[in-house]
């Protein structure tokens, strides 16, 4: 038996089609590029430096998380970069380093870490760690104060707030083309529509993020603007404001379709999206905070696992005392 | 291995192999090896003895009256009597018989067209029939299904049997109506065989050629109309599947007055190169690779079966069986490794599964071992064991793995709570 070659031996199937969560993730990040590129381009390199300080914390958290919960270092799958970029995204140019480092710390501990990492976490951790921090610190998230040291050319109030606060006659003054084409104040990365919708579409095509969910998102902010601006078109706005201002893209193609604190199923898929752009709206016509979208995806995440029960029956399955 | 493709929006679309016509024949091996069911009994009466001479086609069973047997595919002298246990635990008394050139074949089948002579002579056809079901009165066969379609991608031999071998088929279908009494016989072939499969008398129904639609439960699903409940077989539904191998095997051997003792089977080398190959039952693997030009190195797999649903064996000592419809060769560069990452969610597996089970939430189950809820909750029963629930695992969870050790643990329970 001596000449006997070693052979593995494994279960089936020995086929994979190769996919792989770092590969995901890279490609995840490749997305969100030109609305990074975008936002660096407009703030120079105090964003890029927030980007880079946001991501180099999320993978120092995650490892140092590893390390005390005695687990696989787990840094080498990009999901702490990808929740970093993300964090970043969605900060001013104008954060301080320490709103940087406690916020990816909330994210990767709080957020993901302490629930058992990679696809344990029942919230998103970028947006957890954006709900901390806006509720904790208001002035940094404030645009309109953050931003004032800024004039890039254009209109440098935050359309949200503008319309919150001065209702919509102090909107009439953004052009949609502006808004589309970046050219407002905001947060780093959710500014750029049009890059945006670039980065979902790929990701939507290359199947990393399901199209069920952006797009049930999407249209659930179009459809719950649209039904407050039909209503009294004098105090809410349109749609297509909704869709380009504040967080909605960013969260519709990179936040909301988060695999672990969403659902997999289609209807459930469906009502989750549709949910959330409706809370989102609701927060921000009828509710306190100029954006809605951490606080509605935040809740409807907690809905996830229930929503999820709503599934087609196995194929096969005995229904017994039916 | 079909990788995925670059726009991975739609469902991973998985052909099953067209057949080539060629075949290659290998002559008679210098031994063979008998994988012998070990009797639920013990011990049995006239067990065969090592020094016995065995002719081709005889049959060697541990008694005269036990069900379990094997129809040597040689003649020669048993050389050697061994214990194995398979992968999933199931033990086996393997003969090794040492071959001489010249075959002599058994007179003791009789030709006899019944039920009983096709039990007792042909359960170790290839092709791996059972013709258990008919004789049972609680399954009530009403129908049975040919099927020309294969269990796994890449292999092809149920096809190259209904392309080349469609008058062995035709007799193969009246012996089966004898023995049976069963008038409704379908055969399920791919469309490309429609013109074949229409000259063998059964009543022929198309299957697409996508995976998973050639195993039997869907085509139950998609082509009888009838769902199997969890946990059942199609027999428990009056419908008993056949390969078309088999039925062919039984129409050549009432036409001839011999036993099949050969196996069709495609190899698939590492370079994915396929060629069908017909040899005796029990050749070790080695003499197949030999054959085809295949050299084995340390770290590779040697796959029984095909890719989705083989099993992976340690030595290429091993022989083929009945059922062995393909070998499949892979390098290590190759082969798809599993990691202990946890599911993320993402839901490949849930869109792909063909019979709709929340395997996302079930994997969860499975891996606490929570098999009982997995079953009761989220229908661990259902599956149908394709694999494209690990196949599609960005994560890379062994999920087919953990879904045959639900189903086998929860197996032991059962029986251990009915004795």
């Amino acid at each position: 038996m001596n000449n006997e070659k070693k052979l593995v031996v494994a279960h089936a199937p020995y086929w994979h089609d190769g996919s792989k969560i770092s590969t995901k993730n890279y490609n995840i990040m490749v997305a969100a590029l030109p609305a990074v590129l975008m936002g660096i381009s407009h703030y120079g390199a105090p964003a890029l430096g927030v980007v880079a300080f946001a991501m180099a914390c999320a993978m120092i958290w995650e490892l140092i998380m590893n390390v005390a919960m005695r687990k696989p270092f787990s840094i080498g799958d990009g999901s702490a970069a990808v929740t970093g970029l993300l964090l970043g995204m969605l900060m001013p140019a104008t954060a301080p380093w320490w709103v940087i480092a406690l916020g990816t710390f909330i994210a990767l501990s709080v957020g993901k870490q302490i629930f058992g990492g990679i696809g344990f976490n029942p919230l998103n951790p970028p947006l957890l760690a954006l709900a901390m921090l806006v509720i904790s610190f208001k002035g940094v998230f404030d645009f309109d104060e953050a931003l004032r040291h800024y004039d890039l050319g254009f209109i440098m109030t935050y359309p949200l707030a503008d319309l919150k606060y001065f209702g919509t006659e102090a909107i009439s003054k953004f052009s949609l083309g502006d808004l589309v084409m970046g050219r407002q104040s905001g947060a780093i990365g959710s500014t750029f529509g049009l890059g945006l919708i670039v980065g979902g579409l790929y990701l939507i095509l290359r199947g990393y993020v399901r199209w069920e969910i952006s797009l049930s998102f999407l249209a659930g902010v179009f459809i719950t603007a649209l039904l407050f601006n039909l209503s009294d078109s004098n105090q809410y706005a349109g749609p297509m404001f909704h869709l380009f201002t504040g967080y909605t893209l960013i969260a519709a193609f990179f936040l909301v379709p988060e695999d672990s604190s969403s659902p997999a199923n289609f209807i459930p898929m469906l009502l989750f999206g549709v949910l959330a752009g409706l809370m989102t709206v609701l927060i921000r016509n009828v509710g306190a905070y100029v954006d809605g979208v951490p606080f509605s995806i935040l809740l409807l995440n907690l809905a996830n696992p229930l929503l999820d029960k709503i599934r087609p029956k196995a194929i096969g399955k005995v229904v017994e005392n039916a | 291995m079909i990788k995925r493709s670059f726009l991975g929006l739609v469902k991973p679309r998985l052909q099953y192999s067209l057949v080539s016509d060629t075949v290659r024949e290998l002559p008679v091996p210098s031994k063979v090896t008998l994988l012998l069911k070990e009797p639920g009994n013990g011990g049995g009466t006239t067990p065969p003895k090592v020094g016995d001479a065995v002719k081709t086609g005889q049959k060697l069973s541990a008694s005269p009256e036990d069900a379990e047997y094997v129809i040597a595919s040689v003649t020669g002298t048993v050389s050697g009597i061994t214990p194995y246990v398979d992968g999933y635990g199931q033990k086996y008394t393997a003969i090794t018989i040492e071959a001489s050139s010249q075959d002599e074949w058994d007179d003791q089948f009789n030709k006899e067209l019944t039920l009983d002579t096709v039990q007792n002579f042909f359960e170790y056809a290839p092709g791996n029939p059972s013709f258990k079901a008919f004789a049972d009165p609680e399954k009530r066969i009403q129908a049975i299904v040919i099927n020309g379609m294969e269990e796994d991608l890449l292999i092809t031999t149920n096809q190259y049997v209904v392309k080349n071998h469609a008058q062995e088929i035709k007799s193969g279908i009246q012996v089966l109506k004898k023995i049976t009494d069963i008038d409704r016989i379908l055969m399920a072939v791919p469309e490309s065989l429609f013109q074949e499969a229409n000259t063998t008398g059964a009543e022929v129904k198309t299957v697409s050629d996508i995976y998973p639609d050639g195993l039997p439960h869907t085509i139950m699903k998609d082509v009888l109309g009838q769902v199997v409940e969890a946990g059942n077989a199609p027999e428990d539904m009056g419908v008993a599947f056949i390969a078309a191998e088999a039925v062919a095997a039984l129409g050549a051997a009432f036409d001839t007055g011999r036993l099949p003792v050969t196996k069709l089977l495609t190899v698939v080398g590492k370079d994915g190169a396929t060629t069908n190959v017909r040899a005796r039952i029990g050749t070790p693997l080695r003499d197949v690779l030999q054959v085809c030009d295949i050299s084995l190195s340390d770290r590779d797999r040697l796959i029984l079966g095909g890719p989705m649903r083989g099993a992976a064996t340690y030595s290429e000592e091993l022989p083929l069986g009945p059922g062995t419809d393909g070998v499949v060769v892979q390098d290590e560069g190759n082969s798809a490794e599993v990691t202990d990452y946890p599911c993320i969610n993402c839901g490949e597996c849930v869109r792909i599964c063909p019979v709709k089970i929340p395997v996302n939430m079930l994997v969860r189950f499975l891996e606490a071992r929570l098999y009982e809820d997995a079953a009761a909750m989220y229908d661990l029963h259902c599956c149908i064991e394709c694999g494209l629930c690990s196949y599609v695992c960005v994560s890379r969870i062994p999920i087919f793995q953990y879904i045959k050790v639900g189903k086998y643990e929860l197996s032991l329970t059962e029986t251990a709570e009915a004795e």
